[in-house]
């Protein structure tokens, strides 16, 4: 395997007094697609939080292209090539879609300013997005600000995409968009990091597998070998497969 | 910014984007009741023109402590002193600029005013940048520090005025070509006002055009809504609290140039005086908004005119009892920033 883009050793986190992450191992390699699974509560969202500096490290090394991340903060993060897109999905509200953009693109004062063929890359992979240009990110649907967040996102090249549960709370057919456009992404050879609870989404998709249990990577692998073993599912998930299709 | 929209999809069925705009009718409203309460039209006329005047003297004080709180939850009731600062900063500019004050010629009038209006803006906004270092920055995200150190700092530079100005008042006189009134009919309307009016129009108009037009007024509006994520997009929002901060204080210092002279005297108090009302307009505007703020502090100083000239007892607490209808109405002000 080649050098981790994203490499977790031994990390922890506290949030108040609660220990949440206790020793986290994690190697995000590049170019491929991540998946981190696990129950409510295991601590996948503290780890993407915590990559991002949103939330410090108590102890243990977060390493991007082989540099030290874990003192910085979110923003010098963030300029560094990782996007993050949370589970709340992080929409200016009050803002238009087009306002949206013009602040994910660090580099534009204006649309103008934006890459267009870039932009018209985004549009194919989220089409909803091009008539909604001028509205209030507010008014569109869940769905919709789901992609808007994803192409937010993506607006300008990132070496990293963190995403959290973009599944969560959307009907089946928006899900399937979700998936035709990350597997879009993937052509690409974006690296991303995605945090699930939708096994079947997540299967779709991953290269790669993690999964966390009480604060700590409690299995690592290719999802092909978790998707073909039903056992390990159940043992790891307490669901199987079969039971979600 | 200029942006070019992309083709539409007629795939997708478009919602109808509702401008709230019922507020805003709220300021005409409001002065058309007037009318008949007030019987006089002249009176009217001198009444509304006053209102305005000091509403907007009002908002331009009061933008900048709407947009600290937005960005970053800081509630600043050390403010005030940033308008005592203006207000004595302008006695002492203004003083040797005698000459020009009482010059027939208007424009060495306004140059006088000018020079009072940037020397306190400058000099308000680096205390403002010290007030930020030495007082806020520690206490970030801790409500109630921040509520006791900075009404604890208000008390320490109200002192500190003190002892540069001494506790008494001081005469801050119209320039000459700034005094009287001028005749709209049978109505008078006293012709600083009309200024107050211009000017803070002025900084309205300024401030839409950053928070509507320009990069650092969208990290604004978005830091308002959810710093985090602003964070996230890779923006340093201290700095730009920061920048906020200072230019807010800088408001602050020229709202108190424009409320000496409104006042024609300054005392060290005057700033503490004017914080409770500030904070009622900002509740009433809706904590962030700055169009909110616009609206509140023009209806604030509307209705303080009119129940001022109408029952002066009621003039007392006219404006607690406009904020507790605007929040029955609307419990989260005129127009509420969607916080995440």
């Amino acid at each position: 395997m080649s050098e981790p883009l994203l490499q977790l050793q031994g990390v922890h986190t506290h949030i108040g007094a609660y220990h949440i992450l206790q020793g986290v191992d994690l190697e995000v390699p590049p170019g491929e697609f991540t998946i981190l699974l696990g129950r409510n509560g295991a601590g996948k969202t503290t780890t993407l939080r915590t990559v991002m500096g949103i939330w410090s490290a108590s102890e243990g090394s977060i390493r991007f292209e082989g540099q030290e991340i874990g003192n910085l903060g979110t923003p010098d993060i963030a300029q560094r090539g990782i996007a993050y897109v949370p589970e709340n999905m992080g929409i200016f509200a009050d803002l238009t879609v087009h306002e949206n953009f013009v602040l994910a693109a660090r580099g534009a004062k204006r649309s103008a300013d934006m890459d267009p063929k870039r932009l018209a890359w985004v549009f194919e992979l989220f089409p909803a997005l091009r008539k909604f240009w001028q509205h209030p990110a507010g008014l569109l649907s869940g769905g919709q600000k789901q992609m808007l967040a994803v192409a937010r996102a993506i607006v300008e090249p990132r070496k990293l995409l963190l995403v959290d549960e973009p599944s969560k709370g959307l009907a089946p057919s928006i899900i399937q968009n979700m998936v035709q456009a990350f597997r879009e992404l993937k052509r690409t050879d974006t690296t991303i990091l995605l945090v699930e609870q939708n096994f079947n989404f997540a299967r779709q998709l991953g290269d790669r597998v993690a999964v966390m249990d009480g604060g700590r990577i409690v299995h690592t692998g290719t999802m092909a070998s978790l998707a073909g073993d039903e056992a390990l599912q159940q043992r790891l998930l307490g669901l199987s497969l079969a039971s979600h299709q | 910014m200029n942006p070019s929209p992309p083709a539409a999809s007629p795939l997708d069925e478009l919602p109808r984007v509702r401008r709230d705009l019922l507020p805003l009718a709220l300021i005409p409203v409001i002065a058309l009741l007037g009318v008949p309460l007030v019987g006089s039209f002249s009176t009217w006329v001198t009444l509304t023109f006053a209102g305005l005047a000091m509403g907007m003297i009002i908002f331009i004080i009061a933008s900048g402590l709407t947009l600290v709180f937005g960005l970053m939850d800081v509630l600043n009731f050390g403010h005030g002193v940033f308008i005592t600062l203006g207000a004595f900063l302008a006695t002492a500019i203004l003083g040797p600029l005698a000459g020009w004050t009482t010059s027939e010629r208007i424009l060495l009038n306004l140059g006088a005013v000018l020079v009072a209006m940037v020397a306190a803006m400058i000099l308000v906004g680096l205390v403002g940048f010290l007030f930020e270092r030495a007082i806020i920055r520690p206490v970030y995200g801790q409500p109630l520090k921040q509520i006791m150190i900075t009404m604890g700092g208000m008390i320490v530079g109200e002192e500190l005025i003190k002892v540069v100005w001494g506790p008494q008042a001081i005469p801050l006189l119209l320039p000459a070509g700034f005094r009287g009134s001028i005749l709209m009919g049978e109505a008078a309307v006293e012709k600083y006002r009309l200024v107050a009016v211009v000017i803070g129009l002025i900084v309205f108009a300024a401030m839409f055009w950053v928070l509507s037009r320009t990069k650092v007024g969208l990290l604004i509006r978005a830091g308002v809504q959810d710093r985090e994520m602003v964070e996230c997009l890779g923006y340093r929002i201290k700095r730009l609290f920061i920048g906020v901060f200072v230019a807010g204080s800088a408001l602050a210092g020229l709202g108190g140039v424009l409320w000496g002279l409104f006042q024609q005297s300054v005392v060290p108090q005057m700033g503490g005086a004017i914080t409770v009302l500030l904070f009622i307009v900002i509740i009433i505007g809706g904590m962030g908004s700055v169009g909110g703020c616009f609206i509140g502090s023009l209806l604030v100083g509307l209705v303080a005119n009119y129940a001022g000239f109408l029952a002066p007892k009621v003039a007392l607490f006219s404006n607690i009892l406009l904020m507790v209808i605007v929040l029955l109405w609307r419990p989260e002000g005129l127009f509420s920033v969607g916080k995440q």
